[in-house]
């Protein structure tokens, strides 16, 4: 049976040997349909909100009132919640993260050990969120409902004052904290939602920041094990600042993940549109208040989420440029480190 | 007055020497005995036996896995920071023993300077490069560390084409520039040894003869020890020549006289080319 040679088959993978323009072509769809298909969810979204954006306007992002059946919407408290949530998540997993990476690309352990918890540590990124919400439920709100009083009686009652004339006494807290740390607590809370994000982010950050220490040239530690620095200085004068572009880019990746989480905080948070500055009370965020309304609303309320859900692309697209610029910044100040 | 700071050593032996320091180089400065050393199984150094004297640039030549960047990087025990190393004997440092248990290796570190193959500034501004090793010294003071800037920077001839960008990152350095910074930087807490591992092997012929320079004008203020591959840096820039060949110490004597009339014939065929 005779073959027919390569350069004369028609079609299929071979054609794009011979047909360099095919080939360039089938890549431009490629990246202008991802461009395209981000435009379309914008616009798409935007043409849905559009009651909501006509309606409120600007007043609701600024208002706190989220009142379905008055067709009243403010999306306020959703916007703190989301920006708390992460920001609290972060304040704990980045210090920890950062940590974890140090221990992992310095020779404190055996390669061997050190490939265990690193694995270990990246596996926690593998858990589906619902997975995290339902420990949250048995494992972290048991504990927060401890924590809870205990923390309104050591910060909020934390001495008492005898009232004059006989009024009855009153309470005293430590500033600050005490409205950190007001009642009535709760088990679904701001906290709760927040530590159970601090654990789903921080594989993120580990992940990428022990990669960029890892990348840090010998002869950088070197040079600072040679000028007489103890390990500890070697770190935090030498290597640390050298990969600090990865530790940025993995703090961004955290941030845009904490805040687009969805299902762990809706499990968690205790979904309330009441805006209150302490932590022990239930929050929502954006996304969360996405995830709960949305397959009951109707009319306006739907436009609202989509307003919502607009909000939500806003602030992550915020941040990842926000992001990119410091990236860009911080590059610039170890570029050329070979 | 210098401002030697974590330096037990130095400082005892400075009081008990005092004033004689300063006059003629001694042959028992740095002092090798029946040293051993070992990289796991792998035996790298065989009974070296060598006496560098002070104030004088001593080379280290042999061809590549000869042992001289070992040896050198025993002197301020680098090589402790490989998994997995040993060594026998011992190594004094006027009179005393390195791996005395009463001495820190930091404060070792912090009293031998060292100069890289490749250069390796920090992601710091060139300042901040500089004083590095007094800030981790506890340094505080501004007028001392800007002197001591300055005083670095000329003594590596750096302090023209720096001066006007001390707070600009020092990674904007060209590739001689950033090796003459590491030299700065080796030598702002004033060490008493300046071990220098191949210095010159990524610079270009006008960078590196501003290197060899420079080692003329430090060796008054230090006793260097230069790793060379390059015969002709050795004969240019040392006062003494070592000839390592498969880990042992062949051949010390005065640069003049292990390149005119070498005493062994191995040395005779590595300088001369035949092998290495």
């Amino acid at each position: 049976m005779e073959t027919t040679p390569p350069e004369q088959q028609e079609g299929g993978i071979k054609e794009f040997r011979r047909r360099p323009d095919l080939f360039r072509g089938l890549c431009w769809v490629a990246s202008v349909a991802a461009v395209a298909i981000l435009a379309w969810i914008i616009v798409e979204i935007t043409h849905q909100a559009w009651p909501a954006i006509k309606e409120f306007g600007f007043s609701f992002v600024a208002t706190s009132r989220w009142l379905p059946n008055r067709e009243t919407f403010g999306v306020l408290p959703f916007i703190v919640g989301t920006a708390v949530s992460s920001l609290i998540a972060l304040l704990f997993a980045l210090p920890l993260g950062l940590a974890v990476a140090i221990f992992l690309s310095e020779d404190f352990l055996p390669p061997a050990v050190r490939q265990v918890v690193r694995f270990t540590v990246e596996m926690l990124a593998a858990i589906p969120s619902v997975v995290y919400g339902l420990w949250g439920i048995y494992v972290v709100i048991p504990l927060m409902l401890k924590f809870g009083p205990w923390a309104v009686q050591t910060f909020h009652n934390t001495w008492t004052t005898p009232g004059m004339n006989g009024a009855p006494e009153v309470q005293k807290g430590i500033p600050i904290l005490e409205t950190l740390f007001a009642p009535p607590s709760y088990g679904n809370s701001m906290l709760t939602a927040s530590l159970v994000l601090a654990l789903m982010i921080l594989p993120t950050i580990t992940a990428i920041s022990r990669a960029a220490l890892v990348a840090v040239p010998g002869t950088l530690r070197e040079g600072a094990y040679a000028l007489g620095s103890t390990r500890w200085e070697a770190i935090f004068g030498v290597i640390l600042p050298a990969a600090a572009p990865g530790v940025v880019a993995a703090t961004i990746l955290a941030l845009g993940r904490a805040m687009g989480e969805t299902m762990a905080i809706a499990m968690l948070i205790g979904n309330s549109s009441h805006l209150t500055s302490s932590l022990l009370a239930p929050a929502g965020t954006l996304a969360s208040l996405l995830a709960n309304q949305f397959g009951e609303a109707e009319g306006l309320q739907v436009s609202s989420l989509m307003f919502a859900a607009l909000l939500l692309v806003i602030l992550t697209l915020f941040v990842n440029i926000a992001g990119e610029v410091v990236l860009r910044y911080t590059q610039r100040q170890t570029a050329g480190i070979r | 007055m210098t401002f030697t700071m974590e330096q037990p050593q130095t400082t005892s032996e400075s009081e008990k020497s005092g004033p004689t320091q300063q006059t003629s180089p001694r042959a028992d400065f740095l002092k090798v005995t029946n040293f051993n050393f070992y990289y796991g199984k792998k035996q790298a150094l065989f009974d070296v036996n060598i006496e560098i004297p002070a104030r004088q640039v001593t080379a280290f030549i042999g061809p590549s896995g000869c042992g001289k960047s070992t040896l050198l990087r025993n002197f301020n025990r680098m090589n402790e920071l490989i998994n997995g190393v040993r060594h026998e004997g011992d190594i004094l440092l006027n009179g005393r023993s390195i791996y005395d248990k009463k001495i820190e290796v930091i404060a070792l570190r912090r009293s031998i300077g060292m100069v890289f193959q490749k250069s390796n500034p920090f992601p710091k501004s060139i300042y901040e490069n500089i004083v590095y090793s007094l800030r981790i010294s506890g340094v505080r003071n501004k007028a001392t560390l800007d002197e001591t800037v300055e005083r670095s920077l000329r003594g590596a001839a750096l302090w023209e084409e720096a001066k006007d960008r001390l707070h600009e990152s020092a990674l904007g350095l060209s590739g001689g520039q950033m090796q003459r910074l590491c030299i700065a930087r080796a030598i702002a807490n004033q060490p008493e040894i300046l071990l220098m591992d191949e210095p010159c092997s990524a610079l270009d012929p006008i960078a590196t003869a501003k290197v060899e320079d420079l080692i003329h004008e430090l060796k008054r203020q230090f006793t260097i020890i230069i790793v060379t591959h390059n015969m002709q840096q050795a004969t240019r820039c040392s006062d003494q020549t070592a000839f390592f060949y498969l880990g042992k110490l062949i051949e010390f004597d005065a640069t003049q006289q292990i390149f005119s009339n070498p005493g062994e014939k191995q040395t005779e065929d590595y300088i001369t080319g035949r092998f290495g």
